[in-house]
C-alpha cells in the first residue's frame, strides 16, 4: 500500500521514495493522492505540499511554486519550478 | 644566438606560464565536478517535462486556436538563432565549436532566401559572430560565470524570447550550445526550441492510453506548460555548457602544461649545450695561450 512520489525541479530530483499519501495544492484545489490513483494530469498553485509517510499521522510539508503534478500508474511525478522544506 | 642569460630568461617565463596553466587545470577539474553534477541533476527534470509536452502534444489537435509556441506562427521565415556561448575564453574550441555550428546554420539558411537574427548570451560567441553577421544580432546577454546561473536566470531569458516571439520578430528560434558528453567530448549541438518540436515518439506512450483526467483542461495545461518548457530547455542548454565549458577548459590547459614542459626540456637542452661551447672555448683560449708561452 505504497504510493511512489518523486518531487523534481530543474536543479535537481528532491525526492524519490515510497509513500502513503501525497496531498497536492493543484490549481484547481488540493486533492490527495493515494496508491492506485487514477491518471491524472493538474497544474499546481505556489503552496504546501504535504507528505504523509506510511504510519505517521503528522505531514511533513515542502513549500512548491509554479509547477505540476502527474499521476499514471507508477506513481505521483511532481514538477516544480521551486521547492522548499 | 641567444645569449646565457636571455635563454635563462625565457626558461623562467614558461615555467612560470606553465604554473599558470597546471593551476588553471586544476580549478577547472574542481569547477567541473560541480558543473557535472548540475548538468546530470538537471536532466531528469527536462526529460520528464519533455515527455509530458510530447505526449499533450499529441493529444491536442493543432488548429488556429491552439497556442504559437506549439503551432508556430504558420511562417517559416524570420530565423531566430540563440547561441549560447560563454563569456571566457582559454577554453579550447568550446566557444568556438559553438559559433561556428550557428555560422553554418545561418550560412544555409540565408542561402535559403530566410532571414537571420541572431540572439547572443555570451561574449566569446558574440565576438565570433559579429565578424560576420554585424547587422543581425538583436540581443546579446553577458551572462557571467555559467556555473552560476540559476533557473531563474534562464527563466528570465525565456520570458524576453517569448515576449519577442508574440511581438512577431521571428517566426522560428533555434538554440545552439555544447552537449556534455564526457571530459574529453563536448558536442555542439542545435535545437529547435520555438515552436515545440514535437518528437515522432510522441505517439509510443499508449501506457497511459486510460483516460487521463486534465485540470484544468488540456489546453490549459499545455498553455501553462510551453512557457516554460522554453526556460527549461534553456535553463538545461546552459547546465551543459557550464559542463562543457570547464570540460573543455581542463583538456586545453593540460595540453598547455604538457607544450610548456616539452618547451622547458628543449630550451635547458639548448642552455646546456650553449654553456657547455663557451665553457669548452674558455678552455681552449687558456691552454693556447699557456702554450704559446
Amino acid at each position: 500500500m505504497t504510493l511512489h512520489f518523486e518531487l523534481v525541479t530543474p536543479e535537481k530530483l528532491l525526492r524519490s521514495e515510497e509513500v502513503h499519501m501525497v496531498v497536492v495544492p493543484g490549481t484547481e484545489g488540493d486533492f490527495g493522492v493515494l496508491e492506485g490513483h487514477a491518471p491524472l494530469m493538474s497544474t499546481i498553485r505556489d503552496g504546501n505540499l504535504e507528505i504523509y509517510k506510511a504510519g505517521a499521522t503528522t505531514p511533513e510539508t515542502i513549500r512548491i511554486e509554479g509547477g505540476f503534478a502527474e499521476v499514471n500508474e507508477k506513481g505521483l511525478t511532481v514538477l516544480a519550478e521551486k521547492a522548499e522544506g | 644566438m641567444a645569449s646565457l642569460k636571455a635563454l635563462k630568461i625565457r626558461i623562467g617565463s614558461v615555467k612560470s606560464t606553465q604554473k599558470i596553466t597546471k593551476a588553471m587545470k586544476m580549478v577547472a577539474a574542481a569547477k567541473l565536478r560541480r558543473a557535472q553534477e548540475a548538468a546530470e541533476a538537471g536532466r531528469p527534470y527536462a526529460q520528464r517535462l519533455e515527455g509530458v509536452v510530447a505526449s499533450l502534444a499529441g493529444k491536442v489537435t493543432v488548429s488556429e486556436s491552439s497556442p504559437k509556441l506549439l503551432a508556430g506562427t504558420g511562417k517559416d521565415q524570420v530565423h531566430l538563432l540563440v547561441v549560447a556561448t560563454s563569456d571566457k575564453g582559454l577554453a579550447g574550441a568550446f566557444n568556438t565549436n559553438i559559433a561556428r555550428l550557428a555560422r553554418r546554420h545561418a550560412q544555409e539558411l540565408v542561402a535559403q532566401g530566410k532571414t537571420v537574427k541572431i540572439y547572443t548570451i555570451g561574449r566569446k560567441g558574440r565576438a565570433v559572430l559579429n565578424r560576420q553577421f554585424p547587422k543581425d544580432i538583436v540581443h546579446s546577454i553577458e551572462p557571467g560565470d555559467l556555473g552560476k546561473l540559476g533557473f531563474a536566470d534562464a527563466r528570465g531569458y525565456a520570458d524576453d524570447l517569448i515576449a519577442r516571439f508574440e511581438a512577431g520578430e521571428f517566426d522560428v528560434a533555434t538554440l545552439f550550445y555544447s552537449t556534455f558528453k564526457s571530459v574529453l567530448a563536448q558536442e555542439p549541438t542545435a535545437q529547435q526550441i520555438i515552436p515545440v518540436a514535437v518528437p515522432a515518439a510522441a505517439a509510443e506512450t499508449p501506457g497511459s492510453g486510460a483516460a487521463v483526467t486534465y485540470e484544468p483542461d488540456e489546453e490549459s495545461i499545455l498553455a501553462d506548460l510551453l512557457p516554460r518548457n522554453v526556460a527549461v530547455q534553456l535553463y538545461r542548454a546552459m547546465r551543459e555548457n557550464a559542463a562543457s565549458e570547464q570540460g573543455s577548459k581542463m583538456t586545453a590547459m593540460d595540453n598547455a602544461t604538457r607544450n610548456a614542459g616539452d618547451l622547458i626540456k628543449r630550451l635547458n637542452t639548448l642552455y646546456n649545450r650553449q654553456r657547455q661551447a663557451a665553457i669548452t672555448t674558455e678552455l681552449v683560449e687558456i691552454i693556447s695561450g699557456a702554450e704559446a708561452l
